[in-house]
């Protein structure tokens, strides 16, 4: 199917977030879609699959011009999108959710929509239980379903939003290789959406890139790394610098810590984290990392064993006494955990300090908020909603809520979604708390990011943690081996 | 302002004429003129100086509840039981006046408010305790307290302080003079109480703008778990915005015994504490439209009671006209629902 988009605008207030967008994609082939946080990529692609309409512009398939008014709709005349966070219900079996999909109004058809299924799976050679429930399965397995949902839906165009964030190696590969398949022998258009050039290199024909909302060029894959990055950021990002710092006392020490959920249980964890460190934890999702850090936080209650802050025993304290003394936790939802929709920025930061008056002094707040917005560069204003930010603004708008100074810093994938300038932004911002004495952990599905920035290294799997790694003395290759689960 | 914020500003209005139209053509299928109908009711509630103040006295405790509620609807709370804590406002309220002598009118009276703030300010945390620490959500809680505190009227009017003169389970006896809000002339309204009224919808006002713990309860209501991320402590603000909106109600509850009534009679509420949640949920829980809203409920229900002798309507059309509005409110009150509904219909 031939896609048109003609002029397609977009704004929200004063944010220019598509100006006036015109490309043609053909069927049969993979198109990347490259930008960095707030070019415009997802504005664009919510737009092309029914998410939201846009201010003005045309969408023609096949040379046909059409307007959705919904996702489903969208679906109907051919454009599925896969979303970074899949749209499934959790509490359901694989085959359920996908009988959801498939409305059958009154009659629920087991058997059919099995063999189906099936099908499915043995044609595109996903290993999915098609009786299991959805909350234990993996990003990539429900992924998985969520492709096959919108496949058996009648999808001729499909858009994958960074879909290789937080799966492992393999489900990537299986992905890689369906897309292929999708592409070549059924002649249907794909769109990537990814910031990770090597995923666009190896998979993509071609790529077009967006810069400010607007369409800045456009290439045929592969070509040098240096070109796309060239359109991407209009200059070439130094490459990231490491400070040495002097590392002080221990500021986090944890013995014999266990923490037990009813899916997952971390055992006997014994580490010291010294002020000023920047400790990297590596793993698949749900091995334990995001158990450890919120047992950290005092979000958990572990089961045996202490945690020390500064020779303190802090076991019992509550989160929020945590908070108070200088502990703090970035999550990686960002509008479920940490931002609040609805609410603007400028009340975010007032929440967010430390010391509070009776009556808020809103003139104050908002230069506060102004300041922060800048040196965290979040393109927004101090009254813009939380959830008008686009999804790197928001994340960069958690850590513009983060206090000062702080003992101890815990991430979940402080860089998630993030482009590779901003990146590098927001860590020259973190490691420069390294000098106040801040230990700060963080965990990442990105393991160039782990040795990059830390000093040492853990690598959970299935709940266990492995010996520590010095950062400048592994690689990829012995993380990954540990990953899979060799101790 | 723009196009969209004034179309939401306004939006309030849509539910309110779409209902008028509708009871028009009931009304006509009835054989009666609408404007009639419409012109008796505003004769029955503005038509002479005892009936409009009688719209005033009931609309004192119709803003106290809603202005409390504003708070809890803000913390994200569904204060069902506002009901109830209105009642126990009016049950402590004749407490004090039945039981208590105190040296001058002013302190009385002062003593009775105080009480019936602090009844229903603990009827309110009962709700919240129950939420907090037993999981109780805070409809069930509130509906259970709400019958609670009917029961405990009846039983109240029907022994301890039934009349001397022999218990008729309709009220106790009159209150005395000096144990009432002053009244304005002969009629059921009581100026101070107006002044109470105004007083705390100031207080909402700012605290829901100004205040540090109107911001908390902003955040709570609109994702508690980034809320405790962020360092908001919900239990404490949950009891806290119950409570607040309790203290509010239970004054409302005092103002219906001692002004609208002068004791305590079996429905002492009559339902506000459920009209109040109508009321800022047809505002949208907008604090400029409460009181006009509130308003607008006062005169109509008051206007319908002569609405019998005028037409050859019943006094009910009152209750019909305020369960329309209900109707057309879960209708067309969200107009984000409206687009959804469009939305629907154009894919079919």
């Amino acid at each position: 199917m031939q896609i048109e988009i003609r002029e397609i605008r977009k704004y929200f207030g004063a944010v220019k977030a598509n100006d006036g967008i015109s490309m043609v994609l053909e069927g049969g082939k993979i198109y990347g879609l490259l930008g960095e946080n707030g070019a415009g990529k997802s504005t664009l692609m919510k737009i092309l699959s029914g998410y939201q309409p846009a201010d003005s512009g045309q969408i023609l398939l096949d040379g046909k011009a059409v307007h959705f008014d919904s996702p489903a709709q969208a679906l109907k005349c051919g454009i599925g999108m896969l979303y970074q966070e899949p749209l499934d219900f959790p509490p359901f079996k694989i085959i359920e959710n996908y009988l959801l999909g498939r409305d059958r109004r009154l009659r629920l058809d087991y058997k059919t929509v099995e063999q189906e299924l099936k099908q499915y799976t043995q044609k595109y050679n996903f290993h999915l239980d098609i009786h299991a429930y959805i909350d234990s399965l993996s990003l990539g397995e429900r992924q998985q379903l969520e492709l096959i949902r919108l496949l058996a839906g009648g999808a001729q165009v499909l858009i994958l939003d960074e879909p290789t964030t937080g799966i492992s190696g393999d489900q990537k590969e299986q992905l890689f290789d369906s897309m292929r398949k999708l592409a070549r022998e059924e002649g249907k258009t794909l769109i990537l959406v990814s910031h990770k050039l090597d995923e666009v290199q190896e998979l993509c024909d071609y790529a077009f890139v967006l810069r400010g909302g607007k369409l800045v060029g456009g290439t045929e894959i592969p070509c040098p790394n240096e070109k796309l990055v060239e359109m991407m950021f209009a200059q070439i990002p130094p490459p990231a610098t490491r400070p040495g710092v002097h590392l002080s006392g221990a500021a986090l020490t944890l013995v014999n810590l266990s923490v037990e959920t009813y899916r997952l249980a971390i055992e006997n964890i014994n580490l010291t984290i010294r002020s000023g460190e920047v400790f990297g934890l590596a793993g698949l999702e749900g091995s334990g990392q995001e158990l450890f850090l919120k047992a950290c936080a005092g979000l958990v209650q572990p089961s045996k064993g202490q945690i020390y802050l500064n020779g303190e025993d802090i076991t019992s304290w509550s989160y929020h006494r945590r908070q108070a003394a200088n502990i703090a936790y970035v999550a990686a939802g960002r509008l479920e955990a940490g931002l609040i929709h609805g609410l603007s920025l400028t009340e975010h930061i007032v929440l967010s300090l430390p010391k509070h008056s009776f009556f808020i002094d809103w003139k104050s707040a908002r230069q506060l908020t102004a300041d922060r917005i800048q040196k965290y560069q979040v393109v927004g204003s101090p009254e813009t909603r939380a959830d008008e930010l686009s999804g790197g603004n928001q994340q960069r708008m958690l850590f513009g809520l983060l206090r000062n100074p702080l003992r101890l810093l815990l991430l979940e994938h402080p860089t998630r979604g993030l482009d590779v300038q901003s990146a590098n932004w927001i860590w020259e911002l973190l490691l420069r708390r390294r000098e106040e004495g801040t230990a700060i952990v963080f965990m990442s599905a990105d393991l160039d990011e782990i040795i990059e920035r830390s000093d040492r290294i853990a690598v959970f799997s299935g709940g266990k943690m492995s010996g520590v790694v010095e950062a400048r003395q592994t690689s990829v290759d012995e993380l990954g081996h540990l990953i899979g689960g060799a101790l | 302002m723009n196009k969209d914020q004034v179309l939401r500003w306004l939006w309030p209005l849509v539910p309110i004429l779409g209902a008028v139209a509708f009871i028009s053509v009931l009304l006509i299928v009835f054989k009666t003129h609408p404007l009639d109908a419409f012109r008796s009711i505003q004769s029955g509630a503005f038509g002479d100086l005892s009936k409009s103040l009688s719209v005033l006295a009931f609309w004192v405790p119709l803003l106290l509840a809603a202005s409390g509620l504003l708070v809890t609807f803000t913390a994200g709370l569904w204060n069902i039981g506002v009901e109830g804590q209105i009642i126990l406002g009016s049950i402590a309220a004749s407490g004090i006046a039945l039981k208590v002598h105190m040296p001058s009118p002013t302190l009385q009276v002062m003593t009775e408010v105080i009480a019936a703030m602090a009844a229903g300010a603990i009827w309110a945390a009962l709700a919240a305790i129950l939420k907090t620490r037993g999981k109780v959500h805070e409809i069930f809680g509130g509906l259970a307290l709400n019958n609670l505190a009917i029961i405990l009227t009846n039983y109240l009017i029907s022994g301890p302080w039934q009349p001397p003169e022999g218990g008729t389970f309709r009220g106790t006896a009159p209150f005395p003079e000096n144990a009432l809000i002053p009244r304005f002339a002969e009629s059921r309204f009581a100026p101070l109480s107006l002044v109470f009224a105004l007083v705390a919808l100031v207080i909402v006002f700012v605290a829901l703008r100004g205040t540090f713990w109107g911001l908390k309860l902003k955040a709570l209501g609109k994702n508690p778990y980034s809320a405790y991320l962020l360092g908001v402590s919900s239990e404490r603000e949950v009891i806290l915005a119950m409570v607040f909106c309790g203290a509010l109600a239970g004054l409302g509850g005092a103002v219906r015994v001692l002004s609208w009534f002068d004791s305590l009679r079996q429905s002492i509420s009559g339902g506000i504490g459920f009209l109040a949640l109508l009321v800022v949920m047809l505002s949208n829980y907008n604090i400029y439209w409460v009181p006009l809203i509130a308003f607008f409920f006062s005169a109509v229900l008051n206007g319908s009671i002569s609405l019998q002798l005028r037409t050859q309507l019943h006094s009910a059309l009152g209750g019909i006209i305020t369960g329309i509005l209900v109707l057309f409110i879960l209708l067309f009150g969200d107009k984000s629902m409206l687009k959804l509904l469009r939305k629907e219909k154009t894919l079919e």
